[in-house]
This record gives C-alpha cells, structure tokens and sequence, in this order.
C-alpha cells in the first residue's frame, strides 16, 4: 500500500518556496490580492465536505446510535428493575450505562464511550482518507492546484476541514445524546464516579469538556488518514486502509504480549476522557493522551506536507 | 540578472523568455516506470499567439501541459510560463492562466455554478465579491447560463467541457492552455469554441491549444508545433509548417490517360487516376525538369494543346494534414 518511497522529486520541487525577492525575477504581479481572500478556500473546504450526502448520511448514522441506546436501555429498565446497580460502572459492562437510568446526563457519557472506539474513528477515516485522494481520483485536484490553491494551502484547509469535522461528529453524538437522554429519563444532579455530588450545571460543564476530549482522541488517527490520503489516488483505498489502521490498533491493544507498544498506539488513552468525571480529576492518562495525539499530528501532518508538496499530479 | 539599461522603463525584458508566453528549454519528463513521455522538449509560444499543439496520441501533449502548470515535476529542463520560472513562481503566475488539463473534472453532487464557486474560492487573488459576477459571466460565455442549476452529474459530456472552459474563464487570462478543448463536443458547440478561442486571441489572451484535430488547428491557430513520440519535430506559423509541404494538383477530364502523360512530362510525380479526376503532385519550385517555377497556367494551356478537355482545374492548397504525415512518417499511430 504504502507508496510514499515513489517520491521523484528532488526537494527543490517544493512549489511553493516562499518569494526569494530576486529583483530581476519580479514581472506583472498579480493584481493586488487581499490576504483574507485566501480563507475562502477553507470555507468552501468544509461546506463541501458537510453538503455531500454521504457526510449527511454518517453524521446521521453518529445521531441515530445514542438514540437506539437511549431507547434499549429505557426498554430495558421499564420494568422497574435497575440495571445492574453498582454505581461504578468500571470494568463490569459497558461505562455508564447503568447510571443512565437515573440521570439523562450519563446517556452522553455512554455514547461517546461506545461510539469512540469504532464508529467516530471510522466516520473520521472515511472523511479523511478521502480528502486528498478523492479529489485526485476524481481530477478535481490538478484543477484545483492550477487555480492555483498552493499545495500547502490546500492540505492545511483539508487538515482544518478534518479537525472540524472531528469536532462536529463527536458534538453531533453528544447533541443525541442529551436530548434523548433529557427526553427518556430524569435530570438533576450527577454523582460522579469518584462518589461526589455536583450540580446539574457543572455536569453539562463536565460533559462539554469529555466532548472536547473526545473529538482531541480523534486528531491522531484523522492526520493519519490524511496522510493515507496523499498516497493515493483511490479515495476508496485511503478510506479502507485507515479504517483497517484503526481497527489493527484497536486488536493491538487488546494483546497483553504487546504491552511494550500499547502507550504508542493511537486509541490506547481513548477512554481516559472518563477521568474527567472524578473530582478531583486525574490528569495523567488525560496529558498522555493529549500528548500521544499532538505527536500523531505532528509525526504524520509533516510527513502529508512532504508527500503532498512532492507529488506528480497525474490523475 | 541585472538589466544594463539604466534610463529605460520599470519593464524588464532582460530574460531571453520575457516576451513568450510559454518557454520550455530540454524540458524533459521520464515517468516512474521508466517512460519517456517528453524529451528535451524547446518550445517558444509567441504572446498573442494562437498556438497549435500537435501530436498524435501518447506523444507527450499532456505531460508537457501538466509540467507547464506545475503538477509534476519534470525530470530535466525547465519552463517559463509568462516569463516567470515554473512551478517557482506558480503563485504570481497560475491567476493570470487558465487551463482545461486532459478533460474537465467536476464535482458531480455540486450544481455547475457551485463547481465555479468552488474553484474561484481555491485562487487566493480571486476576488470574492464579485464571484458570483464572474461565476455568472464564465457560464454565459460558454451557453451554460440555462444550466446553472443543475447538479453537474445530470451535465452531458459536452456539458462538462464546456464547465471546463468556464472554469478556465473565471479571471481575465493572459494565457489560457486548452488541452483538446474540443473533445466531447457537437459541431454546433465545436464552432462555438472555436469562435471563443478567436474572440479570446482577439481580446489579447494567448492560446495555447493541444488537439490532435488538425482541421481545427489549421482553423484557429497561428501557430503550430508538432509532438511525435515526446520530441518536437517541428513549430512556427501555421503557413509556415504548412509549405513544408508540397501541394496537390486536381484535374478532372474525361481525358484521365492523355492527362496523365502531359503532366508527366511537365514534372508532376505520383500521379492518381480516380475516374475523371486526376491528382498529382506538383514540383516543387526549383526543384522541376525545366527550371523556371511552374505556372499552373502554362500547365493547364499544355493539357488544352494536347486535346485534353479539361472540366476543372485547380491546385489544392497543401493542408497542415498533409505536414503533418510528412512530418511524423506513418501519421497517426500510437507509438507504445
Ligand atoms: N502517469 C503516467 N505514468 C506513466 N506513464 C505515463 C503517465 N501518463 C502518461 N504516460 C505515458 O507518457 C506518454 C505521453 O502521454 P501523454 O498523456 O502526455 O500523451 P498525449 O500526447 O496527451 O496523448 P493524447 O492525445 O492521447 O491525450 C505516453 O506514452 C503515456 O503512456
Ligand atoms: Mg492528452
């Protein structure tokens, strides 16, 4: 799969070298551009990306799932049991769902518990497998660049559009969640995992940040698959492939044998967003797993810039 | 590089390529698997010009344009796109062309209007408030304005070359570079762009137009430059490339066989008989038995004097088409 070694151009072959300011090199310039006009590409970036049906059709998939949970678990409980009792929720099934009955609140808490480890990732590897490659495949790359985008601009507007997105499909699971949660059973004060009582108000307060947690687990894995996307010209291909890299680490960490590499693997501090509901919250996993993602994004965003800035448009 | 002309104007012309538009010196491009698709390619195209790019297929055209416009690198050589260093300046130059790359591409969920916005967003120099102006007046120059609003899947082949061209019209262009622009096409919309790309040339624009339809060179451009197998075999005027080669003499009579010998012995060589119709080769000048130019005149009192009853007489015009089999020998082959 991997066709990063195809580069052929020397590293003279980055196009977009910033203006040396040769004097003899200067003719008619351009006419005279606002440097606020160039954000328009990153607007149209994402509207887009959001007005595409498929988009639609995933984030609707993402809206759908805390609602079939709300209701399983209303059905469930209609009888008047609880379900499962212990107020802990660690280790022994799902997390969280068996507060849900008690409080709506925790009905966030669990769908993004549940959708973290497979469906985000793989709403956000669809999207950002098929940034560049889809474009490539589909020709409309070369008109783009000859408009001309500028190499760094355009993967710098895919690299925004995908973290927004990342954003909006975690907010969209949290959204569900709260109305369901709001609409099928009782609000009021949250009992957070560590035995403490807070109000309603810093709950959601609580919630709003496990969100923006969730939607940081996700930067690693989205510049992974916008590097994927670099490589190749079949958007179907850099969809699969990083789909399949989030579904190999996720095996990988669940293997005792490989304990020594599990730190390095993206979804490995995912559920540590669950520590921001102890009071006093334990940082630690939090920072590691802040850390690991920025290092994610750092490693694999340059190594898009060079594959990106590099490559023979052919397609 | 320092200019010497120290009173003269702000404007430089001290670079050989300042005033072509387009200047490759042994521009060379070998593909990762070892293809050779253009190699130490010298092409001047003069500003103004209406310039013919000529090749049959898989001689290069293509991979000339893409490394002209900066989307691959070529493996030697270099290019100049109005007189700037390619793909260097590609972001003072790129505004100033527009180009229509192997084929239109589009964006099938997007209306066509939606495509344009979306590619005049992507030209930082591009002025947003007045897009939806511009937007509106590209689609009007290509008889698209009916079908602004329909999502560019429902486009028809021609439909979306036509939204090519549009896209390449978003900006006034010094340059435009249209490779087979034509292709997909009805006659009705093949005049109409050829009518464009002449009203174009006339407004200033220099077009630099590949095709490998040599009638629509001959009617368009000129100038012309011929590709075979990823060399350049020859470039200038169109009248010029067109003289290379020698015209064709047509005579019909019911006399075919004594017509044939009086033209013989006056030096017209690879004599065809269709019937009525005799067609022949004529010398060309200096190059004839007798050394003076051949008058077609003389010719045809010769044929008269010898009882041929001519019908009709004429000297057919030697047609680019005719250059370009001289030019590239077998014609129009694929060369793998
Ligand atoms: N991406 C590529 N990788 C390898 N070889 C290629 C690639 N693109 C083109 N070629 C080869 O380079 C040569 C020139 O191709 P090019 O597309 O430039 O021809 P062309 O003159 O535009 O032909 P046509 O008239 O069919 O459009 C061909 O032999 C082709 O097989
Ligand atoms: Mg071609």
């Amino acid at each position: 799969m991997s066709r990063a070694e195809e580069t052929e151009a020397p590293d003279t072959g980055v196009p977009e070298t910033a203006d040396t300011g040769v004097p003899a090199e200067k003719a008619a310039r351009p006419p005279r551009a606002n440097p606020l006009w160039a954000l328009a590409l990153f607007r149209s970036e994402l509207t887009i990306t959001l007005r595409r049906w498929r988009t639609l059709a995933l984030l609707g998939v993402l809206a759908l799932i805390p609602i079939l949970i709300g209701i399983a678990v209303r059905i469930e409980t209609s009888d008047g049991g609880g379900f499962g009792g212990g107020r802990g929720g660690e280790g022994s099934g799902p997390a969280f769902f068996p507060q849900i009955t008690n409080n709506g609140i925790f009905l966030v808490f669990a769908s993004l518990a549940a959708t973290l480890p497979v469906f985000l990732p793989m709403v956000i590897g669809v999207i950002a497998g098929d940034a560049i490659a889809g474009e490539a495949g589909s020709g409309t790359l070369r008109y783009l660049l000859v408009a001309p985008a500028g190499r760094t601009r355009l993967l710098l507007a895919k690299f925004t559009t995908t973290m927004a997105f990342c954003l909006i499909a975690t907010l969209v699971v949290a959204l569900s969640s709260l109305v369901t949660g709001a609409l099928l059973f009782p609000l009021g004060d949250v009992t957070l995992i560590s035995g403490i009582t807070v109000s309603f108000e810093e709950a959601l307060l609580r919630a709003l940040g496990v969100a923006a947690l969730v939607a940081l687990s996700l930067v690693g894995i989205a510049t992974v698959g916008l590097f994927i996307s670099t490589l190749t010209n079949s958007g179907i291909a850099a969809m699969a492939t990083t789909v399949g890299l989030v579904i190999t680490a996720q095996i990988l960490d669940t293997i005792p044998q490989l304990h020594a590499i599990h730190p390095y693997l993206f979804p490995h501090f995912w559920l540590s967003f669950a520590d921001l509901l102890r009071e006093p919250v334990y940082w630690d996993e939090l920072v590691k797993n802040l850390g690991l993602q920025g290092l994610y994004v750092a490693v694999f965003g340059s190594a898009a810039w060079a594959r990106f800035t590099a490559k023979d448009i052919t397609a | 590089m320092t200019t010497q002309n120290e009173g003269e104007p702000v404007e430089q012309r001290s670079t050989e390529g300042d005033d072509a538009a387009v200047e490759t010196r042994g521009l060379t491009k070998r593909y990762r698997g070892g293809q050779l698709a253009v190699d130490a390619l010298e092409l001047s195209v003069p500003r103004g010009s209406v310039f013919g790019f000529l090749g049959p297929n898989g001689s290069g055209k293509t991979t000339t344009i893409r490394m002209l416009m900066g989307l691959i690198e070529p493996t030697s050589g270099r290019a100049r796109l109005l007189g700037e260093p390619m793909p260097r300046a590609a972001r003072s130059v790129l505004p100033r062309v527009g180009a229509l790359i192997e084929g239109p591409a589009l964006y099938p969920f997007l209306t066509g209007r939606d495509n344009l916005l979306r590619y005049d967003a992507a030209d930082p120099t591009a002025d947003p408030r007045t897009r939806a102006p511009r937007v509106a007046a590209a689609l009007d120059r290509v008889g698209l304005a009916a079908a602004a609003g329909k999502k560019a899947r429902a486009y028809s082949l021609g439909m979306k070359q036509r939204l090519g061209l549009a896209a390449a019209l978003l900006q006034p262009r010094e340059l435009l570079v249209l490779d087979e622009p034509t292709n997909g096409l009805d006659p009705q919309g093949m005049r109409e762009i050829r009518a464009l790309v002449r009203e174009l040339a006339e407004e200033g624009t220099t077009v630099f137009l590949s095709s490998h339809l040599l009638d629509e060179i001959e009617q368009v451009c000129t100038h012309a430059a011929v590709m075979a197998q990823g060399r350049l075999i020859a470039q200038g005027t169109v009248a010029e490339l067109a003289a290379g080669s020698r015209g064709r003499l047509a005579v019909t009579t019911p006399d075919p066989v004594d017509a044939v010998r009086v033209l013989k012995e006056h030096g017209v060589t690879d004599l065809v008989v269709l019937d009525e119709r005799v067609s022949g080769e004529l010398p060309l000048p200096g190059a004839a038995v007798d050394d003076p130019p051949l008058e077609l005149a003389d010719l045809n009192a010769a044929l008269v004097r010898a009882g041929v009853r001519v019908r009709a007489f004429g000297a057919e015009r030697a047609s680019l088409e005719d250059a370009f089999v001289a030019l590239t020998g077998e014609g129009f082959d694929v060369a793998g």
